[in-house]
Formats: structure tokens, sequence, C-alpha cells
């Protein structure tokens, strides 16, 4: 069924009765020739773009929960490619092509807003960084533009800085940046991939995998063994629990980050404002509620609930960028979990297990690159070699001496 | 309307209140709700998406429908619930989220489009064309969207935070909360009663009769004994609104939000409670029943109807209608009628049901539509096949209870159907120390509730082993609930679940044919539950609808876990007041007030605040004040505070061996009386931090680490002392805000020192480049003296006790006058360690190699240190990066930090990116500006030009790639 | 969060700064064969178990104690608190 305004317009007159269910719920197979394990964003994409643009078929997502139950449904919805580092620009910027015209290849509105984000920064040093990396981006052909303290004020007056303890003083600005609506991605994907023979298998949580001589030959389930012999793991916050059930430890962590949102308000930011010295960042949601967020609680965790330290922390970063909002009040917090990766940047690779593929160590980043991360791992799956924008992001980069660290923090995964 | 008898107002204290610029009178004692009602204001907002008009639903914090604006100016706060605004004298309130009047919004227009607006429609449509969603579409749904405003201006309110201990938290202070604080702060535990509403009692005063005695006169007395009680501290208008873990709750004391102004106090205070045990007695939230237009102003909860008939003596209509599925439908009636408001009926679901006074009861019946467009007309009755239509002002809907188990799942326990209770209940343990007791666990009698509450209080001291008496407490009413599920009235209408968000029964049904039936897709496609009330009113009812439509038990459907916060609670108050300059601490070094008289300009340094250059009069540009400092110091002497580059006093028969592990050059070798530069690595192999490592005894090492890495870098030497090598005799102590110390760097320098040393010897045989010494100087002042220079000039630094810094600044330039001895500050430090070819944070950015610093032989291979493995990694060995020197051709063109370097004539992309520009300057010295920077292969491209890409800002530079060291290169000059 | 100290008795979480995986206390040999291989697998993978973990905790905000901690990542119950050099020197 292919949605349109015309379609809804048929439909409202008619009293919504000829609306399809969104996607099919299938019996699992017993044998696929692709198993994506875990239907979130990344798995869901990966489905997509293998059935979609690979042409492949005879392909299942399982998925523990619900669709879109990953940290696609719980994060701050923020899209960009604003990075440093060759082995990242390259990737978040394709990504960011395909959010643009994501809506109308998958036919579902997931309310791509491109109203911008603004890094601020305070110091001398920190804007001969941001130059370093808004050079970089443009380099990898993104948009990028250094705003001074007058440009800042230009687009948002009433930040604080008359009376502040990390005065602004200009900020980096990617205008085809901004947000969108983290649900609907996870839903035109999936409804995508169904409308395309890929059986989306919910409720079924991967007890095991099978393995031979070291070849992947299929995955115990919930629901059953299914044999296949391309399983890819897009389990961000579980992957090393997945992982250890074929054997490997992996360069990742697990944290708890703390994700705001306050009442609904009438609209106030048009944009999305990072404020890094105060370890805060802020947009506003279509629906009017300020979504907003800071630092991980910074201590291993699967709870997918953080503690009050950081909640304090953040608003005061929030009355620190902008007193105004101390007349808003915060409706709900909620927790999610991060893979945090060694380096701060993901992984998308082959494993020592032939068959097996990994898509992991998003770290807080992951909803950026929703896209650009399920089609580089269809790619690999499909093809077995890296997709040409995440050939860095290689398994044994750690090994090798290659890490991708953007914020230079090595080795400690609280810290990126 | 006119008010009721009796009530808990205070009806000598009138108070004046405007909403929506209109004046009316309400009584001390009553909320914004109450008050308005008693003025015949029904109408009190619009909903969120179909703008409907909307009138109070409850009388607590749960409140979906009446948020207004209360105050104005900075002042404004949108979103308030008139329903827990207590009414002060001047209140201003406005409605919200709607354009033109509240009577007269023209947004109502989505109303007539619903049929377009069904839930999920957002997503199946406006995607043509591409560019019109941002430019278009969006801003009209945004315009549409929110509900209150948020001004711009800063909030002028203060507000404080704070921490309390106790053994007992008691959360709420209805009946269960204040049985079970009386039960334990009787026992002499420290004992904290946090309750939300201004006047303890909870439903006890809603109720008529809940007590055998007056039930005001009995918590009279239990708060006059309270007040006695120094182990119990009785929070009223305090908020519980989080549980975390160990026995931590955050909660906000609403200090004076009850007032016209805070006058000096805070506005709100946030707590840090720790608690060892915890008592939920939160009380329950009543359910409605969805029927056909079953939201028009006037339709209410039964249960807030006996509110404020019995607490604030109003009725929201002389004639009123119940709808119920038990028995608390008849209770409103029966307490409505004693105060003499006509009950035209009482529509109860159950066949059979009888009427418990002199009013109609329609048994088997259902209200299935209602009339009035700004308020209640009248309601249609269907029972027994036949329809009526019967006039009324308002109806009252009881459709049992649901238990405010929210904090009880914060830690993420699933609430469990009950079907006995037919309500979800908390599990045991759910958050661990917190027990749940009265209507919150599901006994929601008076009298259950008061036992229950003594008995919670009881059992969680005595696993502190706290021994507790059960109090002998009032006989309260014990109408068993015998809940009598109806989830909804089956028919054509639109019937709401959320009010707010304007999701209908039809919507659950829309989301169950378009097999969005798990919980999570039937919130997230019909945003049920996402309104301010967090699904407090609704997401029950949803469920039950869906496990209705999938023929599965609620249990099997599932169910939401609440977050925090309980109740929304101001961002302000969660900032806990350290705001504007104060938002973080600011270090200040100890020559600060001497640099503050010399009218230096100061600079964030991480904490620190650092003079940043000494203006001097006559001087307009910082260049200026900049280009002459550095002139001073290569041709004078300049002197420099750098107390802020952090130090650590290390001690012990193995503290050199400790540092030969710590750094990747060997430092147990170094002797006594010198100085040695280090370098750090990570375990991973990046470099780190550097600084120098001073030898002043066997024994005694003094390491300095970079300002930004202090506090890191003693972290990480501490990991190392007592996680790797615990059996190293070694101990550490940061002394980073224990010594001044000054750079004296410049030709002069030796002859200013010798004026202040206490006869010791500063040539250069007896003290050579990098020596140290104790000494004293000033006449018997202990001091500390390091031959080091980061200038490439002869330089020392000179480090005294803290206390004395401001004073040895102020006798260095004076005793200097005649040697041209300049203060300088950090932007003169930048550009004598650019020129000098030293690197500094831009440099040692986390990012680079040892061998990319030209340190790579610095890394020992004949030790084992930290970062010393990881640093031969492959892919670290073949980067071939590495700092150099940078000169633009032109002398007059910039030289930029933060541009890319490329091959002159190349393509300039990721692919072909050769390097940047670390750090860039004036140099006075050169008489251009020139940089340091990352360059492919640089060290064997000395000499050729290249181009500094800053596409940024569209600049192209060419430049010559030079050495690194612009300033005697031979080191000459420090050696003198 | 609440820590116990071993010397201090129950401290807020806030005044330490955390670390990770307790196996950072046990540094291969740099000088000892197969040292790239033990130092890549000690510095970057990690258990990461949903349970029981043991973990580093420094007390920066007061007596500079590193901990180890036994805590439970899903339910985050601390089971117990050492002083890390009583650890490393088998003295716990």
């Amino acid at each position: 069924m292919r949605y349109s305004g015309l379609r809804v317009i048929k439909e409202a007159l008619t009293g919504h009765k000829g609306w399809k269910p969104i996607w099919r719920n299938p019996e699992p197979q017993s044998s696929y020739d692709y198993i994506i394990i875990g239907g979130g964003g990344h798995g869901l994409a990966t489905a997509y773009y293998l059935s979609n643009t690979f042409k492949k078929a005879r392909i299942a997502v399982l998925e523990k929960g619900w669709l879109g139950s990953g940290n696609i449904g719980r994060n701050t919805t923020i899209i960009r490619s604003n990075y440093l580092l060759p082995g990242n620009e390259p990737f978040y910027e394709f990504s960011m092509k395909l959010w643009e015209n994501l809506e109308q290849e998958f036919n579902f509105n997931a309310m791509v807003s491109q109203r911008g984000i603004l890094n601020l920064l305070h110091t001398d040093a920190q804007r001969d960084a941001y130059r370093r990396r808004g050079n970089a981006m443009i380099l990898a052909g993104a948009d990028a533009e250094l705003l001074d303290q007058d440009g800042v004020r230009a687009m948002y007056p009433w930040l604080n800085f008359d009376n502040a303890r990390f005065p602004i003083k200009g900020g980096l600005l990617q205008r085809r940046a901004g947000t969108a609506r983290h649900d609907g991605v996870a839903w035109g994907y999936a409804r995508g991939a169904d409308l395309k023979g890929v059986d989306l298998i919910q409720n079924c949580e991967v007890t095991g995998f099978r393995i031979e001589n070291g070849t992947m030959r299929g995955v115990e389930t919930s629901r059953g063994y299914i044999a296949a012999n391309k399983v890819g793991v897009a389990v961000a916050g579980s992957t090393g629990r997945v992982m250890a059930m074929a054997g490997m430890r992996m360069p990742i962590e697990s944290h708890v980050l703390q994700a705001f949102v306050s009442e609904g308000l009438k609209p106030t930011i048009d944009g999305v404002i990072t404020f890094g010295a105060g370890h805060f960042y802020v947009s506003q949601s279509d629906k009017g509620g300020l979504v907003f967020g800071g630092d991980i609680d910074g201590y291993n965790s699967y709870a997918q609930r953080g503690n009050m330290a950081v909640i304090e922390d953040v608003a005061q970063g929030g009355m620190a960028l902008m007193p105004a909002i101390g007349r808003a009040r915060l409706l709900r917090v909620w927790g999610g979990i991060m893979d945090m990766s060694m380096d701060g940047s993901p992984i998308i690779d082959r494993t020592p297990v032939s068959g097996l593929y990994l898509n992991a160590g998003w770290c807080y980043g992951g909803f950026k690159a929703t896209p650009a991360s399920g089609y580089a791992f269809a790619h690999l799956l499909a093809t077995d070699t890296p997709h040409e924008t995440a050939r860095a992001y290689r398994l044994d980069r750690f090994e090798r001496g290659l890490p991708i660290d953007e914020k230079g923090m090595g080795a400690q995964p609280n810290l990126h | 309307m006119t008010r009721l008898t009796g009530g808990l107002i205070d009806r000598s204290r009138s108070l004046n209140f405007t909403f929506d610029g209109k004046s009316y009178t309400g009584h001390a004692g009553d909320t914004l709700a109450s008050a308005l009602l008693a003025n015949d204001v029904r109408l009190m907002g619009r909903s969120f998406k179909y703008h409907r008009p909307r009138g109070v639903v409850s009388s607590g914090s749960e409140e979906p429908n009446a948020l207004v604006e209360l105050r104005s100016g900075a002042w404004q706060e949108p979103n308030t619930r008139a329903t827990v605004a207590e009414l002060f004298d001047e209140l201003e309130a406005k409605s919200q989220n709607k354009i033109g009047s509240l009577s007269f919004d023209f947004l109502a227009v989505n109303d007539l489009l619903s049929p377009f607006f069904a839930a999920g429609f957002y997503y199946k449509t406006f995607m043509w064309p591409r560019a019109f969603w941002e430019k278009l579409y969006e801003p009209a749904i945004r315009r549409a969207a929110g509900l209150g405003s948020l001004t711009h201006e800063a909030d002028p309110d203060s507000y404080d935070a704070g921490f309390l201990h106790c053994d007992l938290l008691v959360i709420g202070g209805g009946a269960a909360g204040i049985a079970a604080a009386l039960t334990a702060a009787r026992s002499g535990a420290r004992v904290i009663l946090a309750d939300e509403d201004f006047r303890l009692g909870g439903r006890l005063l809603a109720e008529s009769n809940p007590l055998e005695q007056p039930a005001t006169d009995w918590i009279a007395g239990v708060e006059a004994e309270f007040a006695s009680l120094p182990n119990l501290r009785v929070m009223r208008r305090t908020t519980v609104w989080g549980a975390f873990d160990h026995g931590v709750f955050g909660a906000v004391e609403r200090v004076s939000d009850h007032l016209p102004t805070p006058g000096k106090r805070v506005r709100q205070s946030l707590w840090r409670i720790t608690a060892k045990r915890a008592v939920l007695a939160a009380g329950a939230t009543e359910r409605h029943i969805p029927f056909a237009n079953n939201d028009r102003p006037g339709v209410m909860l039964a249960g807030a109807m006996r509110a404020y008939a019995n607490r604030w003596a109003v009725s929201p209509a002389n004639r009123v209608a119940i709808f119920t599925s038990n028995d608390e439908g008849h209770r409103t009636a029966v307490d409505l009628a004693a105060k003499g408001v006509e009950i035209i009926a009482v529509v109860d679901a159950r066949t059979g049901a009888k009427s418990q006074g002199g009013y109609r009861t329609i048994a088997g019946g259902h209200v299935t539509d209602s009339k009035g467009r700004l308020g209640l007309t009248s309601v249609q009755v269907t029972a027994n096949g036949q329809t009526e239509w019967l006039d009324c002002g308002a109806l009252g809907v009881a459709g049992g209870w649901n238990p405010n188990l929210h904090l009880a799942s914060h830690h993420r326990g699933r609430p469990q159907w009950d079907d006995a209770a037919q309500a979800f209940l908390a599990q045991d343990g759910a958050v661990p120390g917190l027990t749940i007791a009265g209507a919150a666990a599901g006994k929601g009698s008076t009298a259950q509730a008061l036992a229950s509450g003594a008995q919670a209080a009881q059992a969680a001291l005595g696993d502190l082993g706290i021994t507790a008496t059960l109090p002998d407490l009032p006989r309260g009413e014990d109408a068993q609930m015998n809940q009598h599920a109806l989830w909804h009235v089956p028919g054509k209408g639109r019937a709401w679940v959320d009010f707010q968000n304007d999701v209908t029964v039809k919507d659950v049904k829309l989301a169950h044919q378009e097999n969005m039936v798990p919980v999570e897709h039937l919130k997230r496609w019909t945003t049920l539950g996402m309104a301010t009330d967090q699904g407090k009113t609704s997401n029950v009812t949803a469920l039950a609808v869906m496990a209705e439509l999938t023929g599965k038990s609620i249990n099997q459907t599932g169910t939401t876990i609440f977050r925090p916060p309980y109740t929304p609670v101001s961002m302000g108050v969660l900032g806990g007041g350290d705001t504007g300059v104060h938002f973080r601490p600011r270090r200040l070094t100890p020559t600060h007030e001497w640099a503050k008289s010399q009218g230096a300009v100061f600079v964030e340094v991480g904490q620190w605040m650092r003079a940043q250059w000494y203006p001097k009069p006559g001087e307009t540009h910082w260049r200026q004040s900049v280009d002459r400092e550095v002139l001073a110091t290569r041709k004078g002497v300049g002197i420099c505070d750098v107390t802020t580059l952090g130090k650590v006093d290390v001690q012990g028969a193995d503290a050199g061996e400790f540092l030969n592990r710590v750094y990747a050059n060997a430092m147990g070798s170094l002797k006594v009386g010198m100085v040695r530069y280090g370098l750090m690595l990570r375990e991973d192999g990046f470099a780190w931090d550097d600084g120098t490592c001073a030898r002043l005894s066997e024994t005694q090492y003094v390491v300095t680490t970079t300002t930004a890495n202090a506090g890191t870098i003693y972290r990480h030497m501490e990991f190392c002392r007592q996680c790797l090598w615990p059996e190293l005799d070694v101990q550490l102590i940061s002394t980073t805000d224990a010594w001044a110390q000054l750079s004296v760097a410049g030709p002069n320098a030796r002859k200013l020192l010798e004026r202040v040393v206490d006869g010791f010897d500063l040539s250069n045989e007896a003290f050579p480049f990098m020596a140290c010494a104790a000494l004293t100087i000033c006449g018997g002042l202990r001091a500390r003296i390091f031959r080091i220079s980061f200038s490439g000039e002869l330089a020392y630094e000179i480090a005294v006790p803290a206390r004395y810094g401001n004073a040895l600044m102020a006798r260095l330039i004076e005793k200097g006058a005649d040697l041209g001895a300049t203060p300088y500050g950090t932007e003169t430090l930048g550009v004598l360690r650019i020129e000098k070819g030293h690197a500094a944070g831009n440099e040692l950015n986390g990012q680079t190699t040892a061998q990319m610093l030209g340190m790579g032989r610095m890394v020992s291979t004949k030790k084992d240190s930290i970062g010393a493995v990881l640093s031969r990694r492959e892919g670290m060995v073949a980067d071939r990066r590495v700092l150099v020197g940078l000169q633009p051709v032109d002398a007059a063109d910039p030289v930029v930090a933060g541009s890319h370097l490329f091959t002159q004539g190349a393509e300039q992309n990721t692919a072909t990116d050769q390097g940047w520009i670390t750090s860039a300057c004036f140099s006075p010295h050169i008489g251009s500006a020139i940089g340091l920077g990352y360059l492919e292969n640089g060290a064997e491209r000395m000499g050729e030009v290249i181009t500094a890409a800053n596409p940024l800002q569209g600049q192209s530079v060419a430049m010559r790639i030079v050495s690194a060291h612009f300033v005697d290169p031979e080191g000459g000059r420090l050696r003198d | 969060m609440l820590i116990p100290h071993p010397l201090l008795g129950l401290r807020d979480a806030e005044e330490f700064t955390y670390l990770g995986d307790a196996r950072l206390l046990d540094r291969p040999d740099g000088m000892a064969e197969g040292a790239a291989a033990a130092f890549y697998e000690y510095v970057h993978l990690r258990d990461n178990p949903a349970g029981v973990h043991r973990e580093l905790w420094f007390h920066e905000q007061g007596d500079r104690s590193w901990l180890v901690v036994t805590r439970n990542t899903v339910t985050h119950e601390i089971l117990g608190a050492e002083l890390a050099r009583n650890v490393k020197g088998g003295a716990a």
C-alpha cells in the first residue's frame, strides 16, 4: 500500500477502513540466506537496503522485543555529518545524503528536518579545533560555517552571552543537519523491508550460534533453530552479550545514556544547539517538547536508567546556556544502553567466524548513522567487501594501531 | 455557581486573581481550579491536537486538561496545572494553546479536520515536494503543536539544592502516609514525610466521613505531635519525583510557588534524599470511562468532584449526573446531594445497581454521548435499549482506581495486572528498600490505608533493627473497592482515552488494524501517554482496549513503565541554582589580585582564570600588548604565572623506578639537582602529556603536567601506584595549589633573580641549564628554583608557597624595573612557545604520537613503561605526519590554525589531505605570522611550498615548510 | 549510587571517578614475549558482563583511594568494595 496525502484523504472519508497492517507478523522459516539479529534502526535499515538496493531475498530480521525497540526508540533524534577524521566524515556525509532522500525513497514521512546544528565554542583553542573540523567537513563534501559571537547571537539572541561562566565566542554551524522522527525512521525501514518480503520476526530472541569449523550455520532462538549462512549482528547495547555467544570479546563496554524531554512548548528553539563546555545539547521536537541530554552516566550498565547526578548536571548545563529554560518543566527522563567502543567509533566488519558479520560500537551517535550503517552493512553482507565510506571501521584496527578517535581520549569508553 | 457549605477554604481571606485578563475572587485554601469552578468557569484549556475545549478533569497533579500559563513576563511558567496551583492574591493566569480566545480558538478547525488527522497520519503524507517539509508543513505543525509558551527571558528566580538522610522516607501524606510516619517517628527513627499537597491528609480531605471522628481533627492532632518530634521532618509541597539507586530519591520542595513573589527566598529547592527504607503511599488515580464526546468541560472524575465539594466547597454545576462502574459514583452522589447539589441520575453500568440515597439510579446503563460546545449541557444515557438525554452541567465519571505505583517502576520493574484488584500492582522489591502501602498498593479503603501504612513502616524499620509499635489509629471507613472493569462504552462517536493528546478509542482500534499492537508501538503510533501526565489518566484504559481488540489478557498485552519524574519538575530547580558565572567553580592563580591591579585581561583556561595580556595605556589592540610583551621578554625579562601547570610530588625509595615506568623516557637515572623533560603516553601508545621532572633528592621528585591534564595525570599516577605496582615504595601528592610558580624568562632573568635569592649562586657553572634546587629567597622564604625554558630564552621557574605568589610577582617587577621586567600573559606564553616550536594543547590533543611530535626516540625500548608496547603498533609507526614550522611565502599573508595542508596545485579533498595547522600566531621575532602543523613526511620536505587551505573562511595561503624552531634553533640562549 | 568505601563507609558515587573493568589491574609485562598481543587485549577487550562486574573507581573527591567495586550492571546493586592495593597485593 502506497502512502500519500491523497490516500489519507480517501481513508478519512471512508472511515479509515482501508488501512492495511504496516507490516506482516510472519512465522520464522527454518532457514534464510541472511539473518539480521536486531530489529533496531540499523538492523532494519540493513534489511531494507539488502532487499531493496542489493536485491537479495530470503532475509529475516530477528528482534528480541518489538521492532524499533533498540536505541532508535530512545534517542534524541539528531542527524548531522560534522566529524573531523577521514575515517568518519565521508561515512556520515554519505549518511546525510541518504537522509536527504530517505522519505521519498521508502514512502514514509520520517520528518527529516534540516534545521541546522550549532556547536558552540568558548575559547581560541576550541575555535582552532572547530576550524580544522569545519574544513574537514567541507573537504569531504559536507557543509559547514564558522560563526563568530554575532553570528550566534543573530540565530539565538536569548542564549546566555552576558553572564556566563563559559562565554560564547562563536560556533560551528552545519545547516544541513537537524533531526528526524526516530520511530518513523524505524517504521519506514521496517515497512520498506517487509514490502520486499523480508520477514520481520518480533519476540524472537537469539540464544546461541551454531558455528562449525569456524563457519556460521545458523542461530538458536527462543522460537527454535533457524539456519543461515550469513548472519549480521546489529544489537548495539547488547553487542557484548550476543558476541560472547560466538566466543568473542569485544572492544566495547555498555553504558547508560540518559535522555530528556520537557513538557510541550510553543516553538522556542529552531535547530539543534550543543554546549560542550556545559555537557548539554538541545533541540525541540515537532510536538513541542525540548529534547535534550548530556554526558553518559559513566559506569558500565545494562539498566536502561541512570542516576540523579547526571540529571542535575544536564539541568545545570541547560540553565547555564539558556536561563529561560528554568520556567520549563522536565517531563520524562529515560536511559538507553550504548555500545561504547574503545575509540568512540563504530565497527562494520567481518569477524573471525566466517559468515558472522558485525555492526556495533555506535556509542551515543548511532541514530544519525542509521541510513549509512544499514547501507554499508548490507553492502558488506551482500558483497563481502566494505563499503567505500566504511573501510576504516575495521574490527582489527585496535590491534593494528589505527583507531578513529575523534576526541583523542584513548581506549577508555566512558570518555568518548 | 455559588460556594457550597463547609470545606477547608478560609472564607475570611479573599484573594483576587485573573484568568485571561478577567478578574475573579477566591479564598485562601483554593487552588486555581477550585476557584475557577467557584466562579462558574468550566472552560480552562484546549487539547493538544484538535484544540477541543476542555475543563478540569481531576483535582490533583495528574490533570491533563486544565493547564495554564501562570504569572507573566519573565516569571511566566507554561503548562501549570490549575489543580495544584495554590491560589494567591493577584495570581495571574492565561489559557494556552489557542489562536484567538479560549472560547474561539481558530485552531479548532483541526477538530473539523480530525478525520484526516487519525493516528499516524503524519507518517503517510507531507512528503512531496521534498523541500516543502521544512518550509511549509513542518512550521505549520510546529506552530499548532506545543502547549504553553516559554518566554526567552532568563528565569529571574533562584533555586537551591540540598541533601537529606533518613531511616525512613514516607512518600505521600494521606491516610497511609500519615500512619506510616506516625508509627516510624514514635520509634525514634529519623523520618521524612513528604507530601506534594500543601495540606496533609490526601483523600482524607476529599471524603465526607472517612474516619469515625472528623478527619481534620485527627490530622490536626497528629500534626501537633509531628511538630513535637525532632526526629521527623514533614515536608509539605514536596514531590518525591524519582527513585534512584541505593535508596536515593529526588524531591522538589515548592518553597514559594504559593506566594505572589518569592521575596528573598528561593522559588523551589531540590533535595537528594538518601533513605535506608521508604514507604510509597502515593494513593491512586481514578480512571475515567471513554464514551462518545466524553471530553467536554464539565465531564470530570467522580472522585475529583467529591474533592471539590468536600475540600473546596464547590461543585462544577448545580445539576450533576454520575456515570460509574462501581460504588464510587454513588459516594459522589451522596456527598454532593448532602451539600444541596441536584443529582440528576447515577448511571451505573452494573445491572442491578441500587441507589444509595434519594437520587435516581439507572442500573445497567451507559452514558453514550454528550452535548455542549464549550461546556456540558446534557448527556445521553442508554440503558436496556432505551436512550434518553439528561440535562446537566457536569458529569462525574468513576471507572475505578489505578494505584500510583509510578515510583516503584523507576527501576524498570514491570507492574503486574492483578485480576482481583482489577489494577496494575507493583511487584515486591521493584525498588529495593521501597514498600508500598495504602491505595498505591491497591488497599483503597481508609481503614486499609491506615493499617497498611503503619504496618509498612513497622516492617521497614524492623529491617533496620528498629522496633516500632503500631499506634492506635482511628477507625476508618472500610468500603471495599470491588472494581468492575468497564474500559470504554462501545459506540460510533469519538471517545477520548488520552485527553490532552487527543487519542480516542478509534485511534487505538486503528493502531490495531495497522498492526501497531505492541504497547510501545501503540503508544508511539498514537502518542498515547506522551502528554504531560505521562499517561496517568490514559495508559491503563488504552491497554485494556487493546487487550479487548486482540483477545488477550491485559497482562499479555503488556504495560509501559513510568519514568522519572513522577510529575514534571522545573528545570530551574533541577539545575539547583548554580547559574550564570557560578555554573562551575573558578580557580584563581596566586597572582590574580596583582594581575587585576595591573588591569590584566583574563581568559578561561579550563577551570582557571589566567591573565591573557597586560594592556598598557595607549594600547588599543591586544596585538600591541602581546607584541610588546614578547619583545620585552626576548630582550629583557618577562614574568608569567605558570602555577596552573600540574605539580605532583613523588617521594619514596622507589620514586625513580616508579617514574621510569610512568614516563616513556628514563627518569630513574636523573641526577639529584637536575630536571629532565618528560613525555607520558597513554597505555594505548598515544602521546598524553608532557612536562618536567625534577629530582630534588634521592627519594624526591617533582613532576609537572600540563594545565589541562593536571587532574587526569595525577589520577593516572595514583592508578599506577595503587593498582599496578603497590609493591613500590612511593607516595604521591598533588601540590598544584600549594606552590605558586612564576616563569622568569629572558636575557636578564639571571640578573633579576640574583636580586631576590638569599646568596644562592645562579651562575651558569653553579646552576646550569636544567638544574633545580631548593633555596630561600627574599630573606628566608622557602622556595624552589628550576632552570627550564619554554620560551627558548635563559629562563627559570621559581616556586614559593602559594600565599607568597602575589608578593613575589610584585617584588620581581619592582626589583627588575631597570632590567625591563615585564609581566606577560597566556597570549605571549603562546607566541614564545610557538616561536620555539614547543608542543602544547593544540599539538598534544590526544590523537598524536611521540613520533609525530618528533619525540619517537624518547620512547625507551630498554624498559617497560606505560604505552610503550602499543606505541609500536604498525598503524602508528606507519603514520608519516610530523610537526613542522610553517611560514607564509608572502609575509603579509595570514596563518590560520585549523587550515588543512595540501601539495601545491593538488586537488583538495579528504583523500589528498596531508595535515593541518595546529597553532598560529604573529611572531614579532620573525616579523610575520607563523604556524606549527602536522604534515605528511614533513621532516623530508623542508623548504617546500605548500598550500594551507581554509575553505571554511575562503582562505588559501602559500606556506613554506621550515623547522619548528623559529627562535634560536641551536638552543644557545637557554644554555647561556 | 552509593559506594561502600572500605575505610570511609557509604559515599556518594559522585565523589568518585570511574575507570572500568578491574582486569586493568593485571597489566602484562611489556618486556615479555608476545607483549604486543597481550597489551592489545589488556587495553581493548572487555567481558562487559550483564551481571556481576568488578570495576575500578577512584575516590577523587575523597581520600584518593582506588577501589575495586563489585557491582551488578543490570540492577546496579553493589556487592562489595575493596582497596585496589589490597586486591593487587593479595591482602584483601
